[in-house]
């Protein structure tokens, strides 16, 4: 049934014929002895919310890192914009992308929210969300700060634009990590537990920003714990267990009447 | 009564002497320690003053160096080839294992003489090596090894997301280098750099063993000249805690700088 699931999704067809944004097949991912990832595909069209869930050690994280290469998949196919990434193996037998330029380019437009913010701390948040555009993108710098401006306004972070990352709360950091992932104006943007490292106080301010991204149609792809807001904004949850896809399918199918049995464990203990 | 009260006369008369010698020596030590540093000639002070320059400019000189050094050095150490680190380990550990004073008479006279027969062996004529370039290379190739640990330990000290975050957007590693690692490591960097910056501008007095004119050369020649050792060294002294005291004001700035994304607890 996971097979007939894969082999569905990877003929890329789609009732409204939305484009694939991003397509994964059949990929492994080995640390040393330890394979956390034994042939996962995956695909999502323009407009799609994939929510990856699954219990710690599923390998989620890991499946989400490959797709822009901040992992280094040991096998498989990623096509990012109907662009494969190229590979190759080093001298160590290690997989690395086979063109630098090739993955940067395709890096500038995945916008990445990480667990842990991660935003520069010797930039303001207005300099962390102008950077990739200016530098990486060249885009002109008047440009780049208007365009910052609005997506900080957005986030309900205007008056924060000075102010530097340590000086912010776990909230107002995660928000401003979406503002520079979205000025990039991103193919794709991909979630890395977005809400993990918040208080719980603070969890809702973030969730709301990316449930409103997913309404207005931004293709992305989270992998959380949330469940219930997962339901509520994903059009596709895949659940992975132990390296691979156990699961997957609509929201309401998969949390209202989940097949596998570790499916059905996994939800009753983290609702 | 009479032989010994015109003895006392006398033996007053060579007492007061006396004093009044010693009195003329510290009035000439005196009135001769602001003679002696008065700016232009026959006052030392302009040879001082000059020391000093010379000084600051190897040590400037060095540390630039040395920092240029530093920042390849820890790159090459982090992530460079099995090769590159081998290397570099073998010149961190002997420039830090060998006192500077031999180092620099090694570096300074066999350099200079290596340069020379290599220049000859190519056809070319022997040049007069600079003393300044040389003792600026040298001190630099010291404070290079020191330089490469301290910037690797800052390098190691950037929480890896950041940097992570710089790969995740497409920055080159070029761009990465100049605009997310060397800023994000500099706050951690900046304590062992300025010991380095001290120690660059103490360590030029090192050259006046090759005869080069900084400042405690020229206050050797001053104070053998003159025979005044006592007011020349304090006068050296007194420049070399200036230096310190304004690097310090200049250092705290820098960190504060460097510093201002970062939270610190304020009691």
């Amino acid at each position: 049934m996971t097979q007939d699931a894969a082999a569905s999704l990877t003929q890329g067809q789609s009732p409204d014929g939305a484009a694939e944004a991003i397509h994964i097949e059949n990929l492994h991912k080995r640390f040393g002895q330890l394979e956390v990832l034994k042939g996962v595909s995956l695909s999502a069209r323009d407009g799609d919310v994939v929510a990856i869930i699954g219990g710690s050690g599923s390998g989620k994280s890991t499946l989400l890192r490959c797709i822009n290469c901040l992992e280094n998949p040991t096998s498989g196919l990623i096509r990012v914009n109907g662009e494969e990434i190229r590979l190759k193996a080093d001298s160590h037998g290690h997989t690395r992308p086979a063109d630098r330029r090739q993955i940067e380019r395709i890096r500038s437009r995945l916008g990445m929210v990480f667990q842990s913010f991660n935003l520069w701390s010797h930039m303001t948040l207005l300099e962390n969300v102008i950077e990739v555009p200016i530098h990486v993108l060249g885009v002109r710098r008047e440009e780049a700060i208007e365009t910052a401006e609005r997506l900080l306004a957005r986030v309900g972070l205007a008056e924060k634009r000075d102010v530097y990352p340590a000086f912010m709360s776990g909230g107002q950091q995660q928000r401003g990590a979406i503002a520079r992932a979205l000025a990039i104006d991103p193919r794709v943007m991909l979630f890395d537990e977005p809400t993990s490292a918040l208080d719980p106080e603070l969890v809702g301010e973030v969730l709301k920003v990316i449930g409103d991204l997913a309404q207005e149609g931004r293709t992305m792809i989270l992998v959380t714990h949330e469940m219930k807001f997962a339901r509520n904004v994903a059009t596709h949850v895949v659940y992975l267990y132990n390296g691979l896809v156990e699961e997957e399918g609509p929201p309401e199918q998969l949390f209202g009447d989940p097949k596998s049995e570790r499916l059905k464990q996994f939800l009753s203990n983290t609702h | 009564m009479r032989g010994s009260g015109a003895q006392n006369p006398k033996r007053g008369s060579a007492e007061h002497d006396g004093d009044r010698h010693i009195e003329a020596l510290i009035h000439l030590a005196q009135a001769s320690a602001f003679d002696l540093l008065a700016l232009s000639p026959p006052g030392w002070g302009g040879n001082l003053l000059r020391g000093l320059m010379n000084s600051v400019l190897i040590a400037v000189g060095a540390f630039s160096i040395g920092i240029l050094i530093g920042i390849g050095g820890a790159f090459g150490k982090l992530y460079g080839g099995p090769v590159t680190r081998d290397l570099l380990e073998l010149y961190t550990t002997l420039v830090r294992a060998i006192p500077e004073l031999v180092l620099i008479l090694l570096l300074y006279f066999a350099g200079t003489d290596l340069i020379n027969r290599l220049l000859e062996a190519l056809g070319y004529q022997r040049i007069d090596i600079n003393g300044l370039v040389a003792g600026i290379c040298v001190l630099g190739i010291v404070q290079g090894a020191y330089s490469t640990e301290v910037i690797r330990g800052a390098i190691l000290a950037i929480p890896q997301g950041q940097i992570e975050a710089a790969r995740a957007y497409g920055m080159s590693p070029g761009l990465m280098l100049r605009r997310i690692t060397l800023p994000a490591m500099l706050p951690f960097a900046i304590p062992g750099l300025a010991n380095l910056w001290l120690i660059a501008t103490k360590d030029t007095a090192l050259l006046a063993i090759v005869g080069f004119n900084e400042l405690t050369q020229e206050t050797r020649t001053a104070a053998s000249t003159t025979k005044a050792y006592f007011t020349f060294f304090l006068a050296a002294g007194a420049l070399y805690l200036l230096l310190t005291l304004f690097s310090n004001v200049i250092i705290a700035r820098v960190e504060r700088w460097a510093r201002r994304g970062m939270y610190m607890e304020t009691h």
